[in-house]
């Protein structure tokens, strides 16, 4: 798929195709591709991809069913206060659009998605299941040892699940693997921070979504050849205000609602859309025990979000505050979906943190299936005149 | 009108007491010196709290006091007005509005801050926000205690290990620089010995709805014979003797072939449907709530809610020969912290040793660490016993979630179908 001569155009549209697709025919080629292969699929927020890779599997993102895809067995597992994300993820599932998939693996984010893995162990039982449960612990001789025999846990469960043993060496390749793909992720966020003309979010998310869902390796091929490209490309420079988007870590927004908030002038600049390529922080250890090295990273450079525990109550936000300041975005808006626990609960303490530093922000809901975008367009665009205006 | 006031039993008077005493050692802290913890119901560590001469007050307790006292609806819109979320918990809102009109207890005196967070967070992610939050507003020590879920259907050495270094290595320590107070295991196991005792007694009081008529109500009923074991007297003296007396009761109610005593003061004889019921109880129309099941002869056998602070009816018991790693154990087998498929066995198992009509849902709409799934739990169970299941939706404290004409509606749709189910016609199990 490499090529020095792929427009960004091109690179966008075979993303779209892929976010897109909710028959998932990458992953199913891809399986189908070699005797034996199997997929497994991992919803938000975090899950160790590199131990999924390492066992010759392909990791593939569930992010729900998008704004596309119309619920109508999902609806009858949930309540109406329930978010959007279970019901459709329910609707792929009992769709059989999942049906080549021998895997899932639920990471905590919220009691939601924890019971939704129950609630799988029901439905498929063929399918190996697992509650993947990171430590809110973040001492490494606590929480990090817990963690490491969770991950060893983790790795006899995808053994058996493959009927093949995974080596330390498996897991260091693959670590080296997605160090560069965390590398790469970096670099293009960077790039949109600097120049975000020339990377719309509208883009970049589509970008960062499809490489959840294919292949590391060619993902990073991917990055590199979507930088050069984008690089090249001579796109106008408007008077956007630049924003941060935060909150939306879990069920995604439509794209058409990232598109509203950039069409009503701004320009983001930081977001935590489909989190787990930005989780780690810093390039895990690629030597010495693999485990440790994951839960050492996991421990001491992961990202702050809210179905993290903060220790430190005086520090609770600041890290917002300090990617703020490192984007250089001007205002926040703090987009959740709908009855989504930990965006909600956070946003009272992150939003004070915010106007204490100084920082204008904007709050709203969403669903993953919004449609009606007016009003959202609206509430940007008075938003970035604001900041225009008085900031 | 004023509501008549509600008949009690002598071990509701004596819990009342004990509540009420428990208030005032929390609100007279400044007097004492006694130090005060905050802490929840699922994971409470009540016995090791003790051992630090530690007070333990529990908001979700006191939003159900608010709750029943019909002052949580206020609370709970002045937090949203302050940017809390119409969307999360309503006990989270009631709490945090609490505070912002006084916080006073309700023997009317002034809750003191608390002097430590104790986060055992076990079986719902909200109680790691709510501390958050109450953090910001308290600025005292927290300690968190992670608490991992089953999500596999049982726990593992490694959960166990986890639970023990954190007590070890955060909270005893932690409880020690608040309390000033040398932590002696040998005073835990002491506490621990008089929980188990409290705990026979319970269990055997629960294990009586298999009883037929039922001289207990496991739902109502059974919000009242938990409390001393859910909250701060697990590990007294107190509770020893409160159990003691229940179970007294009950053996005195079996004997009279006499079901449970309602708030009215009748004993409630003639029951004609035997419900398992899923969920916590509305708070803000208990009584109310309570009047619907027995009005139409509808008597809880076993419930859920009864097994959020421990599932003891399955053979835990706190174990003063191996303290800490059985605090863990307890931790790890509250009922919200079990997996969907071992929430759907338990449910099933109730059904039929209680021999139950079928299960009823209270689906709870600040709650989704018991409700989400519970959809699908209602189906499950119905297709396993082939008994009838319904689900009627409320909230926790937030009156403008409780429609009684609704509830009341589906409730006697739910009987009409369990009559249909007895007399043969209508096999199908369609949920109320």
């Amino acid at each position: 798929m490499s090529g020095k001569n792929r427009t960004v155009a091109d690179i966008v549209a075979v993303c779209q195709e892929m976010f897109e697709d909710l028959s998932f025919n990458y992953a199913r080629k891809w399986k189908a591709a070699k005797p034996g292969r199997k997929v497994v699929g991992f919803l938000p927020v975090y899950s160790p991809l590199e131990m999924i890779h390492a066992a010759g599997c392909l990791p593939l993102g569930i992010f729900g069913g998008g704004d596309q895809m119309e619920v109508i067995h999902g609806d009858a597992y949930y309540q109406s206060y329930i978010c959007r994300i279970p019901r459709s993820t329910i609707e792929l599932g009992v769709t059989n659009r999942l049906d080549f998939v021998d895997g899932m693996i639920f990471p905590f984010v919220c009691d939601v998605i924890r019971n939704l893995s129950g609630m799988w162990k029901i439905m498929f039982p063929n399918v190996w299941t697992k509650f993947f449960d990171t430590p809110q612990n973040y001492i490494p001789s606590i929480g990090g040892t817990y963690y490491e025999q969770e991950l060893l846990e983790l790795k006899e469960g995808l053994e058996h699940m493959t009927g093949r043993k995974i080596s330390d060496d498996d897991i260091r390749n693959s670590i080296k693997l997605y160090n560069e793909n965390r590398r790469l992720v970096r670099e293009v966020y960077a790039f949109r921070a600097k120049e975000p003309w020339k990377a719309p979010t509208s883009e970049i998310y589509l970008l960062m979504r499809a490489g959840l869902m294919m292949d590391v390796e060619e993902h990073n091929q991917m990055l590199k050849d979507y930088m050069a490209a984008a690089k090249a490309e001579d796109r106008p420079k408007r008077d956007n205000v630049r924003v941060s988007i935060y909150g939306s870590f879990c069920e995604q927004p439509p794209l058409n609602l990232i598109k509203s908030i950039e069409m009503a002038g701004c320009y983001v600049v930081d977001d935590d859309y489909s989190l787990n390529n930005r989780f780690l922080m810093v390039d895990v250890p690629s030597t010495g025990n693999p485990l440790k090295a994951l839960s050492d990273t996991y421990i001491e450079n992961s990202v702050e979000t809210s179905c993290k525990y903060v220790p430190d109550g005086k520090v609770k936000g600041e890290f917002h505050v300090k990617a703020i300041k490192a984007c250089g975005a001007e205002g926040v808006i703090y987009a959740t979906p709908s009855f989504c626990d930990p965006a909600l609960l956070d946003r009272p303490m992150i939003c004070s943190k915010l106007s204490e530093a100084g920082i204008p922000y904007i709050a709203f809901k969403y669903a993953e299936n919004s449609g009606q975008m007016q009003p959202i367009r609206e509430q940007a665009g008075t938003f970035a005149d604001s900041i225009k205006l008085w900031s | 009108m004023s509501k008549p006031e509600a008949v009690k039993e002598a071990s509701m008077e004596m819990q009342k007491a004990m509540i009420a005493r428990n208030y005032d050692a929390i609100t007279s802290k400044h007097e004492t010196g006694r130090k005060v913890s905050s802490t929840f119901v699922p994971g409470n560590l009540n016995e090791l709290l003790m051992c630090f001469d530690i007070v333990n007050n529990l908001p979700e307790i006191n939003a159900i006091q608010a709750g029943m006292r019909k002052a949580s609806g206020g609370y709970i819109m002045e937090a949203e007005k302050s940017g809390h979320s119409e969307d999360v918990c309503t006990y989270v809102k009631a709490d945090i509005g609490q505070m912002s009109k006084g916080n006073i207890a309700p023997n009317g005196k002034p809750y003191p801050n608390p002097d430590v967070l104790m986060l055992s967070y076990t079986g719902c992610y909200t109680f790691m926000k709510w501390f958050e939050l109450l953090r910001e507003e308290y600025k005292c020590p927290t300690l968190m205690l992670h608490v991992p879920y089953e999500g596999d259907g049982h726990s593992t050495k490694n959960m166990r290990d986890y639970i023990v270094k954190q007590l070890k290595e955060v909270v005893i320590p932690g409880l020690e620089q608040v309390s000033g107070v040398k932590f002696d295991i040998d005073r835990l196991r002491g506490y621990l010995k008089a929980s188990a005792k409290a705990e026979d007694d319970l269990v055997w009081c629960l294990e009586q709805g298999k009883v037929k008529p039922s001289p207990i109500d496991a739902y109502f009923g059974g919000v009242y014979y938990i409390g001393p074991i859910f909250t701060a007297f697990r590990g007294t003296d107190d509770a020893v003797e409160y159990y003691k007396m229940l179970r007294a009761e009950v053996q005195g109610r079996i004997e009279n072939h006499q079901g449970p005593l309602t708030p009215e003061g009748t004993y409630f004889n003639d029951q004609k449907y035997r419900l398992i019921v899923e969920g916590p109880p509305n708070w803000t129309n208990f009584r109310e709530f309570w009047k619907m099941f027995y009005d139409e002869g509808a008597v809880v056998v076993a419930s859920s809610y009864t097994k959020v602070g421990g599932l003891y009816d399955q053979g835990f018991r706190h174990d003063p020969e191996n303290p800490l790693e059985s605090l863990a154990d307890y931790c790890l087998g509250c009922y919200t912290n079990l997996n969907l498929p071992t929430r759907v066995d338990l449910l099933a198992k109730y059904v039929e040793e209680y021999e139950a009509d079928g299960l009823l849902i209270n689906s709870i709409k600040s709650c989704n660490s018991f409700s989400a799934g519970q959809l699908m739990i209602m189906k499950e169970v119905e297709r396993r016993t082939g008994r009838p299941g319904a689900f009627i939706e409320t909230d926790l404290v937030d009156p403008r979630y409780f429609s009684a004409a609704n509830v009341k509606n589906r409730l006697e749709s739910y009987f009409q179908m369990i009559e249909q189910k007895r007399r043969g016609g209508g096999s199908k199990t369609v949920a109320a």
